[in-house]
């Protein structure tokens, strides 16, 4: 599984790109392989706020309904329409073109919460 | 309890399969992909492991045994060489097991029945028997069944069991010699496509596998595709879409029914004609890519009406698909209706069934 370097990640197994006081969101390599064929994502309006560890999103798979989860608080600043209209792109390029949204983080320190490459790469080990 | 593995568990396993557990045993979902392997079906050809289901054998004659009166459907007229869907219900009439008849011989039968319910099913045929001149065996431990499907499927089965599978008309089958064995091939399935089950030994079901394989038209499918095509076409899930809960009446299986004779449970489905059915097995069709699940609720102007048996994202129509029990006043075609689950809420339509209507399956 490819599981990116300078990424964090979480348990849920979304990953986290920081950028100042953004933070783009998307299901790592391994959640869509698990999930299989993507089908329908649905995402949160602009503007929204988000808790850490709640639900933010939804993705569908044929076999399946999945909630993906805030790794941070803050407020949602973007979302990406292109996976809404081609829920395919989160297989395809789960980090690049399949992000599904971006979020204005308000607490930084939540980060420490979170795992890098190296820890997440260790987690998939323990629990798979 | 341990999940049982079919004698293909290894050759999956080389595929790259992603396995789960169905009716006890662990099954190969998928391979490539659900939908890549959904649209090989639909449009080549695929072989599915379905070595899990049961096989009973059954030598009897079918009125002196008590057979008929244990199916739904008449023995007694069915030609040689053919099969029946058919139920076995109980006497509130729900639904036991769906099974397929085989009419070998005159006096020589096979049951196909679902893996989970197969003990149990075994021992009702068994209790319900005459017990002179009457031999049943459960052959499914010793039985492997393939499921070749897809509208090449034919062309693909003449390689390897000759031009008598051209003979073969829906729902008839015959024995054929494939790898020095002689096999029951019967043309049918549960695709909605041109397709063929195939029974063969376990010891030689690994070379079978194979053999099949090795022509490029033929792909392995899981039974993850194998939901999706089922469901597009709407046939019911045992266990899913109908169950002892259930009876073949409100499911919208009348046909599979023979009220000229006798048979367990018929009596309730006569009382159950006459006071009407309450619910009915109803499709849906969603407006969107979001797909209804097992156990949604279905509501109508707000009021529950219903429950969602199977949901899927359909891969033929690129949008949400499924059946449910929904209360016979809603229950009309072209009722809006809405899927809710927690904070999920789609909207849908009843629809005429099938969903997909281009299978190959009558050739």
């Amino acid at each position: 599984m490819n599981v990116p370097e300078g990424l964090f990640y979480t348990k849920e197994h979304e990953w986290v790109k920081i950028d100042g006081n953004l933070a783009k969101i998307g299901i790592s390599d391994h959640a869509q392989h698990e999930l299989g064929d993507i089908t329908f994502v649905e995402l949160p309006a602009l503007h929204a706020p988000c808790e850490q560890f709640k639900q933010i999103a939804t993705i569908e798979s044929v076999k399946a309904a999945s909630d993906v989860y805030a790794p941070l608080s803050g407020k949602i600043s973007a979302v990406n329409n292109e996976v809404v209209a081609n829920p395919e792109l989160v297989n395809q390029s789960p980090y690049e073109q399949g992000w599904l949204l971006v979020i204005e983080i308000t607490e930084e320190s939540q980060l420490a919460n979170l795992m890098d490459a190296e820890a997440y790469k260790n987690y998939l080990k323990e629990n798979m | 309890m341990e999940n049982k593995k079919t004698p293909l568990f290894e050759q999956h396993n080389k595929l790259g399969a992603k396995s789960a557990p169905f009716g006890g045993w662990l099954m190969p979902i998928q391979y490539e992909g659900i939908i890549n392997e959904h649209q090989w079906t639909r449009n080549n050809c695929s072989v599915f492991d379905i070595c899990h289901m049961g096989e009973f054998m059954i030598q009897a004659d079918a009125l002196l045994s008590n057979l008929d009166k244990v199916l739904t459907q008449n023995l007694v007229n069915m030609p040689l060489k053919t099969c029946k869907y058919g139920f076995m219900l109980n006497d509130n009439a729900g639904i036991i097991d769906d099974v397929i008849i085989y009419r070998i011989e005159q006096d020589k039968w096979m049951l196909v029945v679902n893996a989970a319910t197969a003990p149990a099913d075994f021992e009702h045929i068994k209790k319900h028997l005459a017990k002179d001149n009457v031999k049943i065996d459960n052959v499914s431990n010793s039985l492997a069944k393939l499921d070749l499907q897809g509208p090449l499927s034919r062309e693909v089965l003449v390689e390897i069991a000759g031009e008598g599978i051209l003979n073969l008309d829906y729902y008839g089958f015959d024995y054929f010699s494939v790898l020095g064995e002689n096999i029951i091939i019967s043309r049918t399935g549960y695709t909605g496509e041109m397709g063929f089950e195939l029974y063969i030994n376990n010891d030689k079901v690994i070379d079978l596998w194979n053999l099949l394989l090795e022509n490029k038209n033929v792909k392995p499918a899981g039974l993850g595709a194998r939901d999706t095509l089922r469901l597009e076409v709407c046939y019911p899930l045992y266990g899913q879409d109908i169950s002892l809960k259930t009876s073949p009446l409100e499911a919208g299986l009348a046909s599979f029914m023979d009220m000229k004779k006798d048979f367990m449970g018929k009596a309730a489905i006569e009382k159950k004609q006459q006071q009407g059915l309450g619910k009915k097995l109803c499709c849906f069709q969603t407006e969107s890519r979001r797909a209804p699940r097992h156990d949604y609720e279905i509501l109508v102007n707000n009021q529950k009406a219903g429950i969602v048996t199977s949901g899927s994202y359909s891969p033929s129509l690129g949008c949400g698909i499924g059946m449910g029990y929904i209360a016979e006043q809603y229950s009309d075609i072209g009722t809006e209706i809405s899927l809710e689950h927690e904070n999920i809420k789609i909207n849908a339509q009843v629809v005429k069934r099938p969903f997909y209507k281009k299978g190959s399956l009558r050739g």
